[in-house]
């Protein structure tokens, strides 16, 4: 007996119960399906953090003061002073100060991320003017109410006007827009077109919270990071008792922990599919055991015939494979249709990932096989005579 | 063609051993239509399935077309099934979901024949019991006497050396009864070895020669008609 007529003995059993092979495949749609959506947006996360961290270059780090209630906190003119001393390692120092607000222009309300800062971010994020100016030094001293805004925002809120020298209300404030940044992300929301960045002295004003907990550092080379990582702790530990009261790090180890983290989720991912799949092929193995105990009498008819054990082995064992397979494609279909959907509506990014289609198909074959095998050597085993006789 | 000497098959129930078969001796030339006659519980099904090489024997051995095939494992039953012999069912037995055409075409299919050599000799095979245009109906479409013509259809597609039938015209009406036993007179005068398992002496005396089997043994064996 020729493979091809497996095939074909196998299509017309799975057509000739097409309800019930639909329901034996959904858990194998189901499982596939969701693997390859999760793991797209996974990926996808992963990607734009990964893209952001490496653009902007291995000289950063970022220093995050944890203690609260020092009475010698440290400064942001103690650390301008600490880099203007040590020019030949640290190029560039920024405070930032962080918080989500509320815009609104005339009638347009928007949320978006508020940063504080120094005209040094600016230099230290890569971020360059698009139109207008950026953040002066005279603006952080006057406590000027200036913004400069995001594509997102700018489209949001002026998506027919010139941005420049219009007043904007950040949280009920009135601010002037100086400038708009260059897009770096489509102008999508969430990502980091969709910010607005002021004075930090205005922002600690508007956020009420005087103290600034976040810098960070653009280091003269790659080389020196390590250095200027060394005299950041050394002079930070002049104002704290111990080294736990603040952190200090490098894009490098900021990739080591999304890598870590991306692993961890990629485990729970695979856990959850396994699961999954493991249970669309016990459904499968079920439908299966039942089938051979209908076509018991079609067994025996096969074997007085002819038939060898590998012939009905291989038929079952062929029926369930295609069952799964054709569940996998399905599952393969879905998942594309909402990654597609989803990324549409701009929520999340996504990345396709031709290699866990490929995976995710070929372990809903596998699926079949394993849980094929059980049913289908039952059927091949079955006495020719008593099949024969069985009502 | 057929040669069976001191046949024994026993089986186990419980505690009892049943001997079905109790040293059986028989011989069948080629082109001969035998009849097996029995009530029931007398072994002839066992002897049929011993015939059909669905069973093998405790003891004794079955040369069948010179070759011993008492001690043959399952795969090489099958393949003796396959070649050697076809089977004719009471019960009919096709599978309900496919057509006669692809019934008949079965044996064809684990002999390892292409498609268009399928679908000609299966064709011309049911052609030959008067269901040519019947080809593409599903078993359920059928009378009792169609169904058995394509399970005579599906015996004879593989033109094997004998033709076993067991109790063919039990679950049909006279009629079809008598134009089923009217195609295997007609085969048999075609130079076809047939032997006709059944209950009834009736039916049975319409075959060239008659074996009665009786507690797993031969008790008569005659030349009719």
């Amino acid at each position: 007996m020729g493979t091809w007529q497996a095939y074909r003995m196998a299509i017309k059993s799975i057509l000739s119960n097409k309800i019930r092979s639909f329901l034996t495949m959904l858990g194998v749609i189901i499982g596939v399906g969701a693997v390859i959506t999760a793991v797209a947006f996974a990926q996808g996360s992963t990607k734009s953090i990964t893209d952001q961290l490496t653009s902007l270059g291995t000289n950063l780090i970022r220093v995050n003061i944890r203690a609260r209630n020092s009475n010698r906190d440290v400064k942001y003119a103690d650390l301008a002073d600490f880099s203007s001393q040590n020019l030949d390692i640290i190029s560039a120092i920024a405070p930032s100060i962080s918080g989500n607000v509320t815009l609104k222009y005339g009638t347009i309300i928007k949320d978006t991320s508020l940063i504080g800062t120094t005209p040094d971010y600016a230099l230290i994020n890569k971020r360059s003017i698009q139109s207008g100016r950026y953040i002066l030094s005279i603006d952080n001293d006057l406590r000027q109410k200036t913004a400069v805004i995001g594509s997102a925002v700018k489209n949001e809120l002026f998506p027919d006007t010139e941005p420049l020298d219009k007043s904007i209300k950040i949280n009920g404030e009135i601010f002037k827009v100086i400038g708009v940044l260059e897009e770096v992300a489509d102008g999508v929301d969430g990502t980091d077109d969709d910010q607005v960045i002021i004075p930090v002295a205005t922002a600690q004003r508007l956020m009420k919270n005087s103290r600034i907990s976040n810098y960070t550092i653009l280091a003269t080379t790659a080389e020196s990071v390590d250095l200027a990582m060394v005299k950041l702790e050394e002079f930070l530990l002049k104002f704290y008792s111990d080294s736990n009261s603040f952190n200090i790090f490098n894009s490098a180890q900021m990739l080591d922990t999304l890598g870590s983290i991306t692993g961890i989720m990629m485990g729970v991912l695979g856990g959850i599919a396994t699961i999954s799949l493991v249970v669309g092929g016990i459904g499968i193995m079920n439908i299966m055991l039942v089938s051979v105990t209908e076509r018991t009498r079609e067994i025996g008819i096969r074997k007085a015939i002819g038939a060898k054990r590998k012939n009905i082995l291989v038929q079952f064992l062929i029926e369930a494979v295609m069952v799964t397979g054709i569940g996998g494609i399905a599952g393969i279909i879905l998942g594309v249709c909402a990654i597609t959907i989803i990324g549409k509506m701009g929520l999340v990014p996504a990345v396709y990932s031709p290699i866990w289609i490929f995976v995710s198909f070929g372990i809903s074959l596998i699926v079949g096989v394993v849980f094929g095998m059980f049913p289908a050597n039952k059927a091949a085993r079955l006495n020719p005579i008593e099949a024969l006789r069985y009502e | 063609m057929i040669r069976i000497e001191n046949m024994h098959k026993q089986y186990i129930m419980g505690e009892t051993v049943v001997k079905a078969l109790n040293g059986i001796d028989l011989h069948i030339r080629a082109h001969e239509f035998v009849a097996v006659v029995g009530p029931s519980g007398s072994g002839k099904s066992t002897l049929m399935n011993m015939l059909g090489c669905l069973d093998t024997p405790s003891s004794g051995n079955y040369w069948l077309e010179d070759s011993e095939v008492s001690e043959l494992n399952e795969d090489k039953l099958a393949e003796i099934r396959n070649s050697k012999i076809g089977f004719v069912f009471q019960g009919f037995n096709l599978i309900p979901k496919l057509t006669a055409l692809e019934n008949v075409e079965l044996p064809m299919i684990y002999l390892g024949s292409s498609s268009k050599e399928r679908y000609e000799k299966s064709k011309k095979s049911l052609e030959n019991v008067g269901l040519g245009d019947r080809l593409y109906h599903k078993p359920a479409e059928l009378s009792g006497g169609q169904q058995q013509r394509v399970a005579i259809a599906r015996a004879l597609v593989t033109k094997p050396p004998i033709i076993l039938a067991d109790e063919p015209t039990g679950n049909l009406d006279s009629k079809s009864g008598d134009d089923i036993i009217n195609i295997f007179k007609k085969l048999n005068d075609e130079g076809n070895t047939i032997i006709l398992i059944t209950h009834d002496n009736h039916i049975a005396m319409k075959a060239k020669r008659v074996v009665r089997i009786m507690d797993g043994k031969i008790t008569e064996d005659m030349e009719v008609g």
